[in-house]
């Protein structure tokens, strides 16, 4: 693990990524604290006379939105959103693609062939038009969007640790564990598992910039979050029709999406060349 | 190549079957009685009866599903609820300007993505290489929509160089081509590259260079022509990539394509058009992973055999 941390530290992207990272996560921590107003509030002086918003300024640093709400109380509301559902939802689709995958490389045979082919099928679905089918016929909330993103996005997950389940079962010490008696539960989880975690990690990582993307999306077409509740995609979509006379509504929402993937992209590629020297500076 | 190509195209058939098992399971998962969106609010119980028998929603299920199939093989998709006009009509009538939009997108996004990708592997790990790569992890941490408005406001509303959405012209379809192409570059760019410096490492590589060939041939001809038929073959791997990008970018720049006609369906909970969309979508995902696989196994024989 030093070994790791050592490589990820001469990594100075990745570095900065992982800074990013956590500013951005300590801000939605303690959104409560450091917001300037109330993000659901709707000030009497925070549209111009004319009912327009106001663009950033003294009083409002990132200006109001259509309603005379403050922007950046909502940026640093919607951090929250955006990470909550890309992390829980990332964390799902791992899990299920871990299990999927590694089982269906363990165990072979016809179930190992029935799980990877319903794992190409799902391949075939393209993932944006499923959550938005899904979003569409469950009514959008919190976690119903973390189940239906959670939903496409194991699929990749799963092809990754069955080729590396697939890989390791050849070896010779799960031969022995096998000759000792262990059963396979047990060999799973106590020889195979161990080798998995770096991929795991990896995945974990790399998967967030994927699922913060696919939120703001679905948030962004109407049917993500719901309002009034602040979320980046979603307040870029209030604001659409308005954006060419307000286009701090469109750019600030937007700079913090490309911001949280892009941080989390760059840290989940260095702990990918950390963990496995080997690949350096390949794909 | 028969027996491989026999095996690919089975293979092919059974996922959309399984697609088409996914979509038709999904139908029940709604919450709204599709007879009653059909019949209006004001319909009787008569009426609204007559209707489901129509649909043969009284049948059983195995009975419904064959029912669904066998209609989806004639190319019939329902009707849209709202419209009332066929889903495969509508749907037909779009396909065009998606298949346009989708050319041009991916003509950008390999103009943009290859030379950034073979510039970036002959200067490996090296400053320029890094500043390729992490712009290429821009492109795909940039969200469509965002980079589509930008490109809006700055090249349409402030500079008056292209219009600001629609469809007609060709200059109508250089910005939204452009929002998918530089989005989709940063893979193509990460991905020419990798397979740059496989090839780069090869023993012919390093025969061609101590023979005195020039650097900019040994790049640009000798490797280039390995290194690019895996990149071709990725397109047909990533018409996915592209189902998802026209549903954004045909929504936000009004391109009357099936992906503006999915963004529309949204709205009003219109369920056949989505459901259509998705089916026309898995359907061209399918065709591309079966073209890719077939060029892949004409560029390498290898491939039939494993």
């Amino acid at each position: 693990m030093n070994e790791v941390w050592k490589r990820f530290r001469k990594d100075r992207i990745a570095v900065i990524g992982a800074v990013v990272v956590v500013a951005i996560s300590l801000a939605a921590l303690f959104a409560p604290l450091i917001v300037p107003y109330d993000p659901y509030e709707q000030f009497f002086d925070g549209l111009t006379l004319e009912g327009a918003p106001l663009p950033p300024d003294g009083e409002f640093w990132l200006g109001t939105d259509l309603l005379g709400r403050d922007q950046l109380s909502r940026l640093i509301y919607g951090a929250r959103t955006s990470l909550i559902i890309g992390i829980a939802a990332n964390a799902t689709a791992v899990f299920i693609g871990t299990l999927f995958g590694a089982t269906a490389g363990y165990v072979g045979g016809w179930v190992g062939t029935a799980i990877m082919r319903f794992t190409d099928l799902m391949m075939a679905f393209p993932a944006l038009l499923l959550a938005i089918a899904l979003s569409a016929i469950l009514k959008p909330s919190l976690w119903i969007v973390v189940m239906v993103i959670a939903l496409v996005n194991w699929v990749q997950t799963s092809r990754v640790m069955y080729t590396q389940t697939r890989a390791l079962v050849e070896q010779e010490f799960i031969e022995a564990a096998r000759a000792l008696g262990a059963a396979w539960p047990r060999i799973l989880l106590v020889h195979i598992l161990p080798h998995l975690v770096p991929h795991i990690l990896v995945w974990a990582t790399l998967g967030i910039s994927v699922t913060v993307l696919l939120e703001a999306t679905l948030s962004f077409l109407g049917i993500g979050v719901q309002p009034p509740m602040p979320s980046w995609g979603g307040m870029i979509f209030e604001s659409q029709s308005y954006f060419l006379s307000a286009p701090w509504l469109v750019f600030f929402p937007g700079i913090s999406i490309l911001l949280v993937a892009l941080a989390f992209n760059v840290v989940g590629d260095g702990l990918r060349d950390a963990l496995d020297p080997t690949q350096r500076g390949r794909e | 190549m028969l027996r491989f190509l026999a095996g690919r195209l089975l293979q092919s058939a059974f996922i959309l079957l399984g697609v088409t098992i996914i979509t038709f399971g999904l139908l029940f998962l709604i919450p709204a009685d599709p007879v009653r969106m059909i019949a209006g609010r004001s319909a009787t119980p008569e009426t609204v009866e007559s209707i489901r028998r129509q649909l043969g929603l009284d049948q059983p299920i195995p009975v419904q599903y064959a029912r669904y199939l066998g209609n989806l093989v004639q190319g019939d998709m329902g009707r849209s609820y709202i419209q009332k006009a066929r889903v495969s009509e509508l749907i037909a009538s779009r396909l065009p300007a998606t298949l346009q939009l989708m050319a041009a997108a991916i003509f950008l996004q390999l103009l943009i993505g290859l030379p950034a990708g073979i510039f970036a592997s002959t200067r490996r790990n090296r400053p320029l290489d890094k500043t390729v790569m992490l712009l290429s992890f821009v492109g795909i941490s940039a969200p469509q929509f965002v980079v589509g408005l930008l490109l809006i406001y700055v090249f349409a509303y402030k500079l008056e160089l292209f219009p600001l959405g629609g469809y007609g012209t060709i200059w109508h379809v250089v910005l939204p081509a452009l929002t998918l192409g530089v989005t989709i570059a940063g893979w193509y760019s990460r991905m020419s590259r990798s397979s740059m410096i496989d090839v780069l490492r090869q023993d012919y590589i390093r025969t061609a260079r101590a023979k005195g060939v020039p650097e900019y041939r040994v790049v640009l001809v000798h490797a280039l022509r390995n290194a690019i038929l895996p990149i071709i073959a990725m397109i047909g791997i990533d018409i996915g990539l592209y189902a998802q990008g026209i549903v954004v970018v045909e929504a936000v720049f009004g391109w009357p394509g099936i992906g503006q006609l999915a963004w529309l369906a949204i709205q009003r909970l219109d369920i056949p058009i989505i459901m259509g969309v998705t089916l026309v979508a898995a359907v061209g995902i399918v065709l591309g992973n079966l073209l890719a696989d077939i060029a892949t196994s004409l560029i390498d024989p290898r491939v039939r055999h494993s």
